[in-house]
């Protein structure tokens, strides 16, 4: 027919002709492409038996994992809100101590990068496993694929040899490194989570910071007759709408409300008021219509960006967001934290905050150098390393004190330090998003539907619990509990 | 050289040829597939070499499993609908601008500025998906800066207070990703069936016009059988896009790869990759991609099937 050069050639009375027979196949070809794609994702390196790390140096107190000098060190990290420099700089301080030569490979796509070459057996000496395409702690842990770090924890202290690791970290950084009852990563930057305001458009309207659930819905009330929005959330990742209802659970419930469900505890939602009085905190927003229009659909850095608009009064978000924006903040924003509003009669007080490490860092079980990726992370606790990263990326580290004084803070980074300071040990963080990825995945569908008002607080409940009820069903379920 | 011989030269010739792309064809193609069935049947991570057997475990899960039903339903919705309302389209489009207008001679022949129209049309097609996702994620954006939002808000449709979720609507999302892929395929194929409508000698169409054939009639009569080969192909090639949807799926629809809100966008190929990457459950999701695969060929041979005709000679 026409276009083809094949003309008259299937005419030789053999069932269907030759140009058929190749159009099928031609077919059939085309139909393995998507599926193809999607199978051999799946498929696996060889089963390989690493040789491990054989190189015999003495254990000195100055070398405590016995580094080999003039080795090779693989550094994997990646690149987000924080950038690489700090990565850099500390590459070429080890590189200059130990006489390694460092490889650095700075990416966001950790997951496509190191799958392949976690599952043949040749896995990176450090990674920076974060970012929205990090490999999920819990699945690394499952395949036994991270390295104790315990022992960088009982090493002494490159700042004070006669302390030990552990004893110069802020508090919660151990928990938050432990899964299945074993320490395997290092939560390098310490973060506080909960509302964001621009001190100057709190200044013009003459509004003030408010401490109670009911002053906060006040300002959205306020901000509504304005015309703006009062929260703004990051509407595409629930999960930032979810520090909002956990910070109203812990704080109203106090620290056994946070465990009952990180405990995957039966009344963890359901039969529990407190749980129930939180999700309704939160959808009275949507119900008296406080929301910022459009909230809901935007990703992060759109409705951030928004926020930075003064197109809402409040957004939920944790302290990377002051780095995250610098960009599009403007001079005078003035950008200020604030701990979550507490409900009436809650246990904790409203000075109290989330907050606690995150950015977690690991050394592959299987790593060539093991002993020096131990070692980075040793250094990586120093007070000179620390402050590195502090000038290089804005943030504070895990590292107590571990900022020289002479750096200087932007407003945001200084009003979270502050709220720090004024939390004490009035400190929570939940674990359940670590420990159980499919758990924490359902509880923001339920966020999302709440928000959308497609269900109401008692169906949020109910989901929640489904939720949890499964996690039970986890082979990690056993091994993680905190108390 | 003897007839005998030089055909004997030839087939080792031919076969020479053939050894290396077949070997390469096993080892990156055949291979991974056993490989992936062999793992559906492990409770493989996917971050480890190490796994045990656990038999048909997977794919008893899966048969339970509501978000994948729910996405394979999906799937078929755009199984049915990518392919037909993109050539019902393009074949419209490619009819007028080859055979639409009336004026000239030969009484066969374009709408003004056809040629202009092919090249417009093709443009689309340009755009990698990746590009049609951001372009797309700014039209259907949640709040008053979204293209369409602003457009009825001008009008006056909706109010700016209360701004359409495009994405964010279990009722819409899923037509939205539709017109998506309606809009980006409708100018290849209009382009595939303007060729295919070229060839067919223009004295068909003067008969037909001679014999007081009308717009409609030419079109169901005369260019729609000698066109069946090229829409045969393109319903394949539809169908196949409309079991994949990874790539619009997964960036423009909110969750871990896409398929929100509440699963209501979720397509096979993102519950696999949830369950491969996110949740550690490689051995699960190499189930689904044989399950898959399974269905994805059966559907073609369907199609294959069903749209066999007598073909028309001219």
């Amino acid at each position: 027919m026409g276009s083809t050069s094949a003309h008259g050639e299937h005419s030789n009375g053999e069932g269907f002709g030759r140009r058929d027979l190749i159009k099928r196949s031609a077919a059939l070809g085309l139909i393995a492409v998507p599926t193809m794609s999607f199978l051999s994702a799946c498929a696996s390196g060889s089963d390989e038996t690493t040789k491990g790390n054989e190189s015999k140096v003495a254990v000195t107190k100055e070398n405590p994992f016995g580094v080999a000098k003039g080795g090779k060190l693989d550094v994997v990290v990646f690149k987000g809100g924080y950038g690489d420099d700090y990565a850099k700089a500390w590459e070429a301080a080890f590189d200059k101590k130990w006489g390694t030569t460092s490889s650095h490979l700075a990416t966001q796509e950790i997951t496509s990068k190191l799958q392949p070459r976690f599952n043949g057996g040749n896995p990176p000496d450090v990674v920076d496993d974060s970012g929205a395409q990090q490999i999920k702690l819990d699945v690394l842990a499952k395949g036994n694929q991270l390295a104790d770090l315990t022992v960088v924890l009982d090493a002494p202290s490159l700042d004070d040899p006669s302390k030990k690791v552990r004893d110069t970290l802020m508090p919660g950084t151990i928990e938050g490194g432990m899964i299945g009852g074993k320490f395997v990563a290092l939560q390098y930057v310490y973060t506080v989570w909960g509302l964001w305001y621009s001190g100057k458009l709190f200044k013009e309207k003459g509004w003030t910071a408010p401490k109670t659930w009911a002053e906060f819905m006040d300002i959205c009330q306020k901000a509504k007759a304005a015309g703006i929005g009062g929260l703004a959330h990051q509407g595409k990742y629930p999960y930032y709408i979810n520090v909002a209802i956990m910070d109203l659970i812990a704080k109203k419930g106090g620290l056994d409300a946070m465990k009952a469900i990180d405990n995957l505890e039966p009344n963890a939602f359901a039969d529990n008021p407190v749980a129930l009085e939180a999700v309704e905190a939160v959808y009275e927003l949507v119900e008296k219509d406080l929301l910022m229009p459009g909230t809901n659909g935007l990703t992060h850095t759109e409705s951030q960006t928004q926020w930075n608009q003064y197109k809402a009064a409040f957004i939920t978000s944790g302290s990377w967001l002051e780095n995250e924006q610098l960009k599009q903040t403007p001079e005078d924003f003035d950008m200020q934290f604030l701990p979550m509003p507490v409900l009436p009669d809650s246990k904790l007080p409203f000075e109290a905050i989330r907050a606690g490490a995150g950015e977690p860092f690991i050394v592959p079980e299987k790593a060539a150098n093991k002993a020096g990726g131990l070692e980075f992370l040793r250094s990586m606790l120093s007070r000179e390393w620390s402050t590195l990263f502090a000038q290089q990326a804005n943030s504070l580290t895990v590292l107590k004190d571990g900022v020289d004084p002479s750096v200087k803070l932007r407003s945001g980074t200084q009003s979270a330090v502050a709220a720090l300071k004024s939390a004490g040990d009035n400190t929570f963080n939940y674990r359940y998003s670590d420990w159980y990825s499919a758990m924490g995945t359902e509880l923001e569908n339920a966020s999302n539907e709440l928000m959308a008002k497609r269900i109401q607080p008692k169906e949020w409940i109910k989901r929640a619990q489904a939720a949890v009820n499964k996690a039970t069903e986890d082979p990690n379920a056993k091994n993680n509990k905190r108390s | 050289m003897s007839h005998v011989a030089n055909s004997k030269g030839r087939g080792g010739f031919i076969a020479g040829f053939l050894i290396l792309p077949l070997a390469l064809y096993l080892t990156f193609v055949i291979w991974p597939y056993i490989q992936t069935f062999g793992y559906s049947f492990t409770n493989w991570t996917g971050q480890s070499p190490t796994f045990d057997f656990v038999g048909l475990d997977n794919y008893s899960a899966l048969m339970k499993d509501e978000v994948f039903g729910g996405a394979l339903l999906h799937n078929l919705l755009l199984l049915v609908f990518v392919p037909t309302v993109t050539i019902l389209i393009s074949l419209f489009f490619a009819f007028m601008l080859n055979a639409g207008g009336r004026s000239g001679a030969g009484g066969v022949q374009g709408v003004a500025g056809s040629a202009l129209y092919k090249v417009i049309y093709f443009f689309p097609q340009v755009l990698s998906l990746a590009i049609l996702a951001v372009l797309f994620g700014a039209v259907y954006r949640s709040d008053e800066g979204g293209l369409l939002n602003g457009f009825l808000t001008k009008l006056g449709l909706v109010d700016p207070a209360h701004p359409i979720e495009w994405l964010n609507e279990p009722n819409f999302v899923l037509w939205c990703l539709l017109l998506v892929v309606v809009w980006h395929g409708v100018g290849f194929y209009l382009v595939l069936f303007s060729a295919a409508m070229q060839s067919v000698p223009k004295d068909i169409y003067e008969a037909a016009l001679l014999d007081g054939a009308g717009r409609a009639q030419t079109f169901f009569k005369v260019t729609l059988p000698l066109l069946w080969d090229s829409v045969q192909t393109s319903a394949v090639y539809l169908g196949i896009a409309a079991m994949d949807m990874f790539v619009l799926v997964s960036t423009m629809t909110s969750g871990q790869f896409g398929g929100g809100p509440d699963h209501h966008s979720e397509v096979m190929a993102t519950v696999l990759m949830r369950n491969f990457l996110y949740f550690g459950q490689a051995g699960y999701a190499c189930a689904m991609g044989v399950v898959m695969l399974a269905l994805t060929l059966i559907l073609s041979a369907i199609t294959l099937r069903a749209t066999r005709r007598e073909h028309v000679e001219f």
